[in-house]
């Protein structure tokens, strides 16, 4: 039977499964929403600006493992989602965005809303495509959801015309994808597996590096059993928070520029490292030069490209961490490193990441333990960039697999209350607490509208220190103190809140934070706490940029007084 | 031939965009392309892809799996290290004169190159070799004076087998 173009793509995003996606209309995409009304079992939500829709089918793809779609106009609605776009493809995150182009005769014109988006997009896709003809939509949609959510995942954009969507032609959706230049491993070699398996038998000081990877292909089992199995204490990147039990006795946390000082001088004491999904990313490593020095390293990744891109590596394994594991697990013997594991604990104990008790201030760290203690760790945390997003990582205990989402790498801010939008709208049974900064929480607010449009019930905690924090720390500790353009100037954000029928409660008094905290978590509704912070705050522990790990900032602890 | 210098021999898909996103993944990795040739492969709908590219081996292995991850691109190898045939095709119009026109000519005889052009003024020599025997042609017609320069750039295969 003919369908249009619109149709076509309607079809074949039910048969990918496809229940929701996030968009914004515009002239050229009117033809694919026109269909959409024939296809309720897809629901739709309105964003406010198309930012919001990326970063919306970003967050709902890492909460659900499935293909997030955001769908946008031609020219600024496209241009509009690129951001998000870049978003997800430094985080692998399996998104499929939709836009609308003008009409094949007037492409190359510069028609009114045109924009080569896919010349845009071409180094923060996977893969893109611009839709010749209606015949061929069906098996480019197909491919674009293979593409983003098999192999290493990440965004693929399709690019349709409008008299593309409006083209009648047959309907036949391919059954299976073959692209010859694209075939993904996903068993690692056996024989360097059993080659890891011996560096790991040989090791006095091993250490396991989980990454996002793990959870990508959700070998929290295979990790957990490897760790207990051969006694190897676990730390993480910031994006492998949720791999492992964060309560768990071999689990130590995160590394990196903002990393816990006693998983840090692990990083840097370890004789094998045994990293897992991770890419060795700048903001985890710090100074390449002087990273690990005494430690052998074998690196698990589904991107060939990754490995010995940043570090070099004694064992590389390319493949699926989640089947890696699986046949390493086989191999390994079951090992002890008391000595080892407690001096690991020793160096946690020794330095605690201690929140000042010494006075009332409202500090963010206690806020985020509050939300923590509330929730016992049964949410998903979504956080901002900046000081508010390294305190999440850093207060709350993440005892579920993959209950952090976070804008690791491309550092978005304004990314957490669209973000939020996705997850709750992915997993609608969990509690999902935004944890946003008053910088980043402005450059999204306007999603406020499409969580009361769409009843989406998150709970938004704004660590409100009145200036762009993690910056403002920068200038005073690298830029003699001048602190330019850093402070804000904030609207009352509970009124704004109210403002779009959503309760909002601020907080100034350490006393009142549970309280607020509780009163979110029984409203069944969404819910705006402003929590007013210490505004001089820093967040510690902290690896100046440009120093390798071994050189770690602990915190002054009258500092902030003192600055005053 | 320096150290430094790679040849990556690339089968990619005859698609438009293909070239752009070849060549737009050498400049956001920070890579120079020293040439690039492209033409129809012996496979319908591939096209092959010879390009030069200045770096070290640990740089040029990076920029050759980046290119590996284009789904457009089939397979790509660095064949700097096997034993391969390079060749390029050079065009060059020279001056010339009736005095001058048959020694350009005994020239080109000894580089087995082609005159493809003859005007009142001017020669066109058709050479095709390596880099260093165009070069040499090259330096050896300088002092007649060269109007204009067309190079392919390099194309290149492995010896015997299949690369």
């Amino acid at each position: 039977m003919k369908k249009t173009g619109a149709q076509i793509l309607c079809e074949s995003l039910v048969r990918e499964g496809v229940e929701v996606v996030f968009g914004m209309l515009g002239g050229a995409i009117l033809p694919i929403y026109d269909a959409f009304s024939q296809y309720p079992q897809i629901r739709r939500i309105l964003v406010r600006h198309e930012q919001a829709a990326a970063h919306a089918a970003d967050a709902y793809a890492r909460a659900t493992h499935r293909v997030g779609v955001c769908v946008a106009t031609s020219g600024p609605g496209a241009t509009n989602l690129v951001t998000g776009i870049a978003n997800a493809y430094m985080d692998s995150s399996p998104v499929v965005a939709i836009t609308a182009q003008v009409p094949r005769s007037l492409i190359g014109k510069d028609a009114f809303q045109e924009t080569d988006i896919t010349g845009i997009t071409l180094p923060i896709t996977k893969h893109n495509y611009a839709v010749a003809h209606a015949g061929e939509l069906a098996r480019t949609i197909k491919e674009a959801f293979h593409i983003a959510n098999s192999g290493r995942p990440g965004p693929v954009l399709v690019d349709i015309p409008r008299d593309v969507q409006q083209e009648e032609v047959e309907f036949l959706y391919p059954d299976e994808v073959d692209l010859a230049g694209y075939k993904p491993v996903s068993q690692g070699h056996s024989v360097q597996i059993e080659r890891a398996a011996e560096l790991i038998a040989e090791a006095e000081r091993p250490l396991i590096i989980a990454g996002r990877g793990v959870i990508i292909s959700r070998a929290y089992n295979e990790l957990r059993k490897l760790a207990e199995k051969a006694q190897i204490p676990v730390v993480t990147t910031l994006l492998g928070i949720g791999s492992f039990p964060g309560n768990h006795a071999l689990s130590f946390g995160m590394m990196g520029m903002h990393g816990l000082i006693h998983v840090n001088m692990a990083v840097q004491n370890a004789d094998v490292i045994l990293a897992l999904g991770m890419r060795f990313g700048d903001r985890a490593t710090a100074a390449t030069e002087g990273f690990a020095p005494h430690a052998r390293i074998v690196h698990v990744d589904i991107d060939p490209a990754e490995i010995g891109k940043s570090i070099p590596v004694e064992i590389p394994i390319v493949g699926d961490v989640k089947d890696v594991l699986k046949a390493m697990n086989k191999g390994v013997k079951k090992g002890e490193h008391r000595q080892w594991v407690s001096q690991l604990d020793r160096w946690r104990r020794e330095r605690p990441l201690l929140e000042r008790q010494e006075d009332q201030a409202l500090l963010p760290q206690y806020v985020v333990r509050q939300i923590y203690e509330a929730t016992q760790g049964d949410a998903i945390v979504v956080t901002g960039i900046g000081q508010n997003q390294m305190w999440a990582a850093q207060h709350f205990v993440y005892v579920k697999p993959n209950s952090l989402i976070s804008s690791g790498g491309l550092g978005t801010m304004g990314f957490e209350l669209p973000a939020a939008v996705g997850a709750k709208v992915g997993r609608p049974d969990e509690v999902v607490w935004c944890i946003a900064g008053d910088g980043g929480f402005q450059m999204t607010i306007q999603e406020l509208a499409t969580i009361a449009q769409e009843n989406i019930a998150v709970k938004i905690a704004i660590i409100n220190n009145g200036y762009l924090g993690m910056v403002r720390q920068w200038q005073q500790l690298f830029y003699g103190g001048r602190y330019v353009d850093t402070k804000l100037w904030n609207p009352d954000f509970t009124k704004i809140a109210e403002a779009y029928g959503i309760p909002g409660i601020k907080v100034e008094r350490r006393e009142d934070v549970a309280p607020a905290i509780r009163k979110a978590m029984e409203y069944p509704g969404a819910l705006l706490i402003d929590f007013v912070v210490e505004p001089e705050e820093n967040v510690y522990p902290m690896v100046p940029p440009g120093e390798s790990l071994g050189r770690i900032l602990e915190a002054p602890r009258a500092e902030v007084l003192s600055s005053r | 031939m320096t150290d430094r210098r790679h040849i990556l021999v690339a089968l990619v898909e005859d698609k438009p965009g293909v070239l752009t996103r070849v060549a737009g993944l050498f400049r956001r990795r920070g890579f120079n392309i020293e040439s690039l040739a492209v033409g129809h492969s012996e496979r319908p709908g591939l096209s092959r892809m010879t390009v030069v590219v200045d770096g070290d081996s640990a740089e040029v292995e990076q920029v050759r799996k980046q290119l590996d991850k284009l789904i457009n691109v089939i397979r790509v190898v660095d064949i700097s290290e096997d034993n391969i045939v390079a060749r390029e095709l050079a065009l060059v119009k020279v001056k010339s004169s009736a005095s001058t026109r048959s020694e350009i000519i005994h020239i080109a005889d000894v580089f087995r190159a082609n005159i493809v052009d003859v005007a009142s003024d001017s020669l066109t020599v058709e050479i095709t070799g390596d880099e260093n025997k165009v070069s040499s042609l090259f330096e050896l017609l300088h002092s007649f004076g060269i109007k204009e320069i067309s190079r392919t750039g390099r194309i290149a295969l492995t010896r015997g087998g299949i690369s």
